[in-house]
This record gives C-alpha cells, structure tokens and sequence, in this order.
C-alpha cells in the first residue's frame, strides 16, 4: 500500500471522528448555543479532513478543485446558518446556557 | 434478494405510511406532507424496478424527474389551498365528525 | 467487500422508513419538516445508489430544498409555532380518546397491512430481468441530438410529457396566484440579517453559474432544464428570502413574458418543425441538439422563475402597490 494511501485513509477516519463528535455534542450539549458549536465547528473541520483525504486519491486537479470548491461552499453555508440560528434564538430570549 | 428489489420494498412501505398519515391526521400540512411521502415512495419504486437490468431504463427517471417538479407545484397549490381554509374558516384541520 | 454496499443499503432504507414514520408521527410540525427535508436528502442519496444521477440532481434542489422551504414558509404563515403544535397536540389525542377511533384505526391499520403485502407480493412476482425500454432509447439515441439518454427521454422521445409539465407548472402558478391574496397575508417584516443578505449575494451569481453549467451539460451528462430550472429557483427563493423583491417595473410585462417563455417556445419550435414538414415535435436530426438546447434554455429560466414564484405565494405586482 502506497503512503499516500495510508495517509488518505488516516485522513478519513479522523474526519469520521470529528463527525462522530460533533453528532455527539449535537445529541448530548445541554442548550441550543452549544450544540450549534459543537455542530459547526466539528463538522467543518471533519469535513475539511474527509476533503484533503479524498484531494489524496483524486485523478486530477480539476476534482481536487471541485473537492475544496464543496468545503468552501459547506463552511460558508453553515457558518451562516449557525449565526442565523443564534441570532433567532437570541431575538426569542433563549439564555446561553450557565451550569 | 438484490437491492433494488429492497429499494422497490422500501417504496412501497413509504407509499402505505403517507397514505395512512394522509387518512389518520386531521391537520392539512400533515396531510400535504404525507401525500409527499407517499408521491416518494411511488419514485422510488418506479426507479428501483428501472434498475432490473444491466442497461439502466431511462424512461422512468425521466417521468421521476417530471413528476418530482409536478409534486412542488402541486404541494405549493395544496400549501395556498390550506392558508385560505384558515383565512376563512380560522382553522387548519379538517372537523374529526362529520358537520351537520 | 460486497457486504459493505449491502449493509449501506440497507440502514439507508431502513432509516428512509425511520424518518418517514418520525415525521409522520411527531406531534410538533416544524420538527416534522426539518425531518421532512432529511428524508428529502437521503432519497438523494438513494437515488445515486439505483444511478439515477439525474433524479439526485433534481431530488436534492427541489425536494429536499424547495419543497422545505416552501413547507417552512407555510408553517410560519400559520402562526406561531407553539399554538399550532398545541392544537395538533390536542386534536391528535382527542381523535385517538373518541369512542370509534381506536377500532376504526385497528382496521385501517389492518388494510394497510393488506395493501403493502399485496404490492410487495407484485412486485416481488415481477421478473427480475426486464430491460424495459432501454434498449429502444439506447438504439435511437443517436438521432436524438443529445448524449445523455434521459434529456433524450424528456426533450426528445417524450417531449409531449414535458411540454404538458410547463403547463401544470403554470397552472398551479396561476392558481396560486389567484387564492395567494389571504385575508391574513404574511407579517414577514422580520429585520434581516446582514449575514442572510451577504449569503444572498455571495450565493446568487454561484447559483446562476451552477444553473448555466448544468443547462449546457445536460445534453451529454446528468443534468439538464428541470435541474438548472430548481437551481434558479433556489436563487429566487434565496433572494426572496433575503428581503429583495422584483422591481415595479418588472414585475408586470417582464416578469409574465419570462414565467411562459418555456412554453411557448417549446410550442412554437414544435409547430415549426411541423410547417419544416414533420409532425408536431419531432425534430429534424440534424438541428435536434441545438433545438433542443434553445427549449431548455427557456424552459430553465421559466421554471426557475416559476418556482421562486410559487414559494413567493402573491402575485409580484399585488405587493409591490402597497
């Protein structure tokens, strides 16, 4: 197995734990603040992890182009989203969460 | 069983469970979201049955593709329908009895 | 290595059947059409695994995307989220406490039971190698101008069906139209946030560019008017969304000569390669592809518009007097 390969594959699996977590913190973070931090920022790391794993395999640089083209798309997508949905719940008065 | 046939299985589960939802529940966005549910199930098996052979049957992705732009605009028509039933009657579920 | 697809399969099923029943189920709606746009997301996915790419295309725009949002405006136009859930709450208990409710439920449950036994039992009967119509469209693909077998089927082969679907889309469009003005038309007054607008025109000309990319390649690879037309409507409901409406000035002549120009130019090209001497659509094969490009370049933006339209709701016109 070539190194490129091995470190691919490497790159995949922890982009698979950063989602893994974030799904976590999505489920188990105790208010709506802190799940969308956990959501946002370990979904885009991980998704910037399965990226530069899959760039590793791509036939040529046009897909490794399409490949960061999606990633930049995601992060400015739900990083938008996730300062729109803060925002919303601000407006309604929901209070970050204190233990 | 080959997947398609899965597929094919799964569609027709979905079918049943909108068509169920679409009887049981008094409120209309349930039942526009049911009829949705089950306008899915339909595609997907119609899909599924197209992947019988080795040769993919372009003939019914084509009809999906039509129907799933038909199903939007129809679900906009149904959507309209059921905020002038509550603009004129205050109420968005259909009356459990029927009214004298 | 062939058990992986096989168990990739099977939980996107299964979990297809989980989000159906979910959002059926669930009492509270909004939670209902966030799952909704879920499902709508994995039949996507579902869709590349029977490849059927142009399908996925056509699936993620319009309904996961559009039919979402569209569901999401209709709930807010409702009113407030807490009440409806509430009401729906109560109706759903007092519907299952009345007195024939529960047997009358036992026996549908019963005869759907039946229904989907009988349907899977045809369908499992049916045999299991049946190339359909494949080999006829794979035969006479190359007189049909195009590459890519299913626009063949949608602008070619089939082009009745897709022109008769311009006309439901503006059917619906002007049925909509004329029940749009409710008594209570939407609040929607909400400040919007600068991040929404600056997501509105970063997004806008990409969207634009995707629409025009998968118009021109839809002749020879997935894609086509119907993709390019929901991405067009994305960007409309997208600047919809973000507060900015058409101006006065178009919103009257411009906008309508838009919204038909699909139809009618498919009709028009149809009547011309009759008067050329053949029948209504059916097209000469040497002109066939750039006929066809010419139709789905009216027909992306009329459904574009069209669509972006029916998730407004009102007529155009009608807002912009007050």
């Amino acid at each position: 197995m070539a190194i490129d390969e091995v470190v691919s594959i490497l790159l995949l699996l922890a982009g698979a734990v950063f989602f893994f977590a974030g799904t976590l913190g999505l489920l188990r973070f105790p208010d709506i603040y802190t799940r969308l931090h956990a959501l946002t920022k370990a979904d885009n790391v991980g998704l910037g992890l399965m990226v530069a794993g899959l760039a590793l395999q791509a036939e040529s640089a046009a897909a490794v182009g399409k490949l960061m083209v999606i990633w930049l798309l995601v992060l400015l997508a739900g990083g938008s989203v996730a300062h729109l949905v803060a925002a919303a719940a601000r407006r309604r008065g929901i209070v970050p969460w204190k233990r | 069983m080959t997947f398609f046939l899965f597929f094919a299985l799964v569609g027709i589960g979905l079918f049943t469970l909108g068509l169920y939802a679409v009887i049981v529940h008094p409120h209309l966005l349930r039942k526009i979201l049911a009829v949705n549910v089950m306008g899915s199930g339909v595609f997907l098996l119609l899909v599924a049955l197209a992947k019988r052979s080795d040769s993919v049957d372009p003939v019914p992705h084509a009809m999906v593709i039509t129907g799933i732009v038909v199903a939007i605009s129809a679900t906009a028509l149904a959507v309209i329908l059921m905020l002038r039933v509550k603009g004129e009657t205050g109420r968005v579920k259909l009356p459990e009895t029927p009214q004298e | 290595m062939t058990l992986l697809p096989l168990i990739f399969d099977g939980v996107l099923g299964f979990t297809l059947l989980w989000l159906a029943w979910q959002l059926l189920g669930s009492p509270d709606l909004f939670r209902a059409i966030v799952l909704f746009i879920a499902f709508g997301l994995l039949m996507a996915l579902i869709w590349v695994r029977l490849d059927a790419p142009d399908v996925a295309l056509a699936e993620a725009a319009i309904g996961a995307g559009l039919t979402g949002a569209l569901l999401l405006a209709a709930l807010a136009r409702l009113g407030p989220p807490s009440e409806t859930a509430s009401l729906d709450n109560q109706g759903d208990r007092a519907s299952v406490a009345e007195g024939g409710g529960l047997p009358f439920r036992r026996w549908l449950v019963a005869l759907h039971l039946v229904l989907a036994c009988g349907l899977g039992y045809a369908v499992m009967s049916l045999p299991s190698a049946a190339p359909g119509l494949s080999d006829a469209v794979a035969n006479s693909l190359a007189l049909s101008g195009v590459s890519n077998p299913v626009t063949a089927v949608l602008l070619n082969f089939r082009a009745y069906d897709t022109l008769l679907e311009m006309g439901v889309l503006l059917l619906a469009l002007l049925a909509v139209w004329s029940l749009g003005s409710t008594p209570d038309a939407p609040p929607d007054d909400q400040p919007v946030g600068g991040v929404l607008a600056l997501l509105a025109r970063l997004l806008t000309p990409l969207l634009l560019l995707v629409a025009g990319y998968l118009l021109w390649v839809g002749g020879r690879a997935p894609g086509g008017a119907f993709q390019a037309g929901s991405v067009l409507g994305a960007a409309g409901v997208l600047l919809v969304l973000a507060g900015w409406r058409l101006g006065r000035r178009f919103a009257q002549l411009p906008l309508r000569i838009m919204l038909v120009a699909g139809l009618v130019l498919f009709m028009a090209v149809g009547l011309f390669v009759m008067l050329v001497g053949g029948d209504f659509l059916t097209y000469p094969h040497a002109s066939a592809g750039g006929l066809i490009l010419l139709i789905e370049a009216a027909a992306t933006l009329s459904i574009g518009m069209i669509l972006a339209a029916l998730f407004l709701g009102i007529r155009p016109d009608s807002r912009a007097d007050q």
